[in-house]
């Protein structure tokens, strides 16, 4: 079966690129192809003109600095799987990429058409809000930096205009003592889109103390969400399994599935009482890093 | 629309195309002859049409051909042919690992890609790595015995050729890994064996 027709520009730089969208209405950039293949070929997407960003400098590379850990739109899931760098910072996102579709697809896919998609489902997405990351957008009309939280807008819909370019994704180094933890419930082990997917962040001090708290739930609401009400239940308190379960039931609330979904409510928070669990014993036993 | 111009490189040989933009790699591969390359479900989802791009295990239908300009690709026949078979090859066939036979292409890269990195993977790191290989005959026990068969015996070539005096290694493998010196690409039989 044949893709519809659209045309093709190879931009040379990330400010020829920008130029492009800015100039061009319905122009699609492409970088892994993963989604916008499959919806080219469904006609869901008829865009005229696809633009190749694949190969912009400025949209490659997972780099830390003293304060930050920044990973490049075009970065692909299996590069995010083998870096070193988040697998010293990030484990919480390693996870994620982990259970994100299959072999074959993660070296394609990339996080920011992960992300641009916006996809109820998205795997890296609720790792990367408990990393409280943010988006950096840029067109010609200059850069702007929006928290993931604030992207995210619905299904398949962000704060995205079409003129912009998603270039990167940020976070602040987790402290040392922080823990995450990721759990996707799907049809399959592999392969799957998420019914279900939890992930978690905790920080706590030398008495066991939560000092820090984040929760968010992907494929439970219509685009991924912090679970703001939880998290207040759980920062100030020493993490014995009352006030988790608490935390839990409150991870529920915040999730918001179709009629017919309901029983994801209970998945939600069930997934969310075992991983906060598992976080706060991994940091009793002295933490691992996020 | 504007022909692309793209330069695809498959089994080592070279086609110089001008294609629409719209046409995947798994159809301008098929085009070219290299009908080794399945055309399963289109949508990235069971990896029949899988082939190495510059190494990388990838779904050719995932992929635009222009996408693809340049790069050094390898499907299943680039890796051996019926006379000359890759030991991943041999190994699917020994371990009774091909029923019908449509997903045993995309297996088959999908392994090379797991070897050429993880020489002795465990069970868990080839039911990874096959992760994007749908088998609807099998059952994926024997795939699974298949690729360590492979890994056992690409081990004991290693081995066996490390051990051989360097004179006698005369000529280099098409595919770059270390087994059967001997084996070059024949143009002829790269493509239309099947």
């Amino acid at each position: 079966m044949s893709l519809p027709q659209f045309e093709v520009v190879q931009p040379a730089t990330l400010g020829e690129a920008l130029r492009i969208l800015s100039e061009v209405k319905d122009a699609a950039p492409i970088a892994g192809g993963t989604n916008l293949i499959v919806d080219m070929r469904a006609g869901t997407h008829r865009p005229r003109m696809v633009v190749d960003v694949a190969a912009l400098r400025d949209l490659h590379g997972i780099e830390v600095t003293d304060t930050e850990v920044i990973i490049g739109a075009a970065t692909t899931i299996a590069e995010m799987l083998a870096s070193p760098i988040l697998a010293k910072h990030a484990t919480v996102l390693v996870k994620a990429c982990s259970s994100f579709a299959n072999a074959l697809i993660r070296n394609r896919a990339t996080v920011g058409g992960n992300l641009v998609t916006a996809a109820p489902c998205s795997d890296t997405a609720p790792a990367l809000l408990t990393l409280d990351a943010e988006v950096k957008l840029a067109s010609v009309r200059g850069m702007r930096r929006v928290p993931l939280e604030k992207f995210l807008v619905n299904a398949f819909s962000t704060i995205r205009r079409s003129d912009e370019l998603l270039v990167s994704v940020r976070f602040r180094i987790p402290s040392a003592t922080a823990t995450g933890a990721f759990r996707k419930m799907g049809l399959r082990k592999v392969s799957c889109m998420a019914k279900v997917d939890v992930a978690v962040m905790l920080d706590g001090d030398a008495t066991g103390r939560c000092t820090s708290a984040r929760i968010a739930i992907a494929a439970a609401s219509p685009a991924a969400v912090r679970a703001r009400a939880a998290e207040a239940a759980l920062v100030g308190k020493m993490l014995i399994p009352e006030v988790i379960a608490a935390a839990a039931a409150l991870t529920a609330k915040a999730a918001a599935p179709r009629a017919g979904s309901e029983y994801k409510l209970r998945v939600v928070e069930g997934l969310a009482r075992r991983l906060l669990a598992e976080a706060a014993r991994a940091l009793e036993q002295g933490g691992s890093n996020a | 629309m504007p022909k692309k111009k793209t330069v695809l490189r498959v089994n080592g040989r070279q086609h110089e195309l001008a294609l629409d933009p719209n046409v995947s790699l798994l159809q301008a591969l098929r085009d070219l002859g290299y009908t080794d390359v399945k055309n399963g479900c289109e949508i990235g989802e069971c990896g029949a049409c899988a082939v190495l791009l510059n190494g990388t295990a990838v779904n050719s239908c995932m992929v635009l051909a222009w996408q693809a300009n340049g790069a050094e690709i390898v499907t299943n026949a680039g890796l051996g042919t019926l006379g000359k078979p890759h030991p991943i090859q041999e190994a699917f066939a020994d371990a009774g690992a091909v029923q019908c036979g449509y997903c045993t292409p995309g297996m088959v890269i999908s392994t090379k890609a797991l070897l050429d990195r993880n020489p002795n993977p465990s069970e868990a790191e080839i039911r990874e790595a096959l992760s994007g290989n749908l088998c609807r005959c099998t059952g994926y026990g024997q795939i699974i015995e298949a690729v360590q068969l492979a890994a056992s015996r690409l081990q004991a070539e290693r081995l066996a050729v490390a051990a051989m005096p360097t004179a006698s290694l005369t000529r280099e493998c098409g595919d770059g890994c270390s087994h059967s010196p001997d084996r070059q690409l024949d143009p002829k039989l790269d493509r239309g064996r099947r």
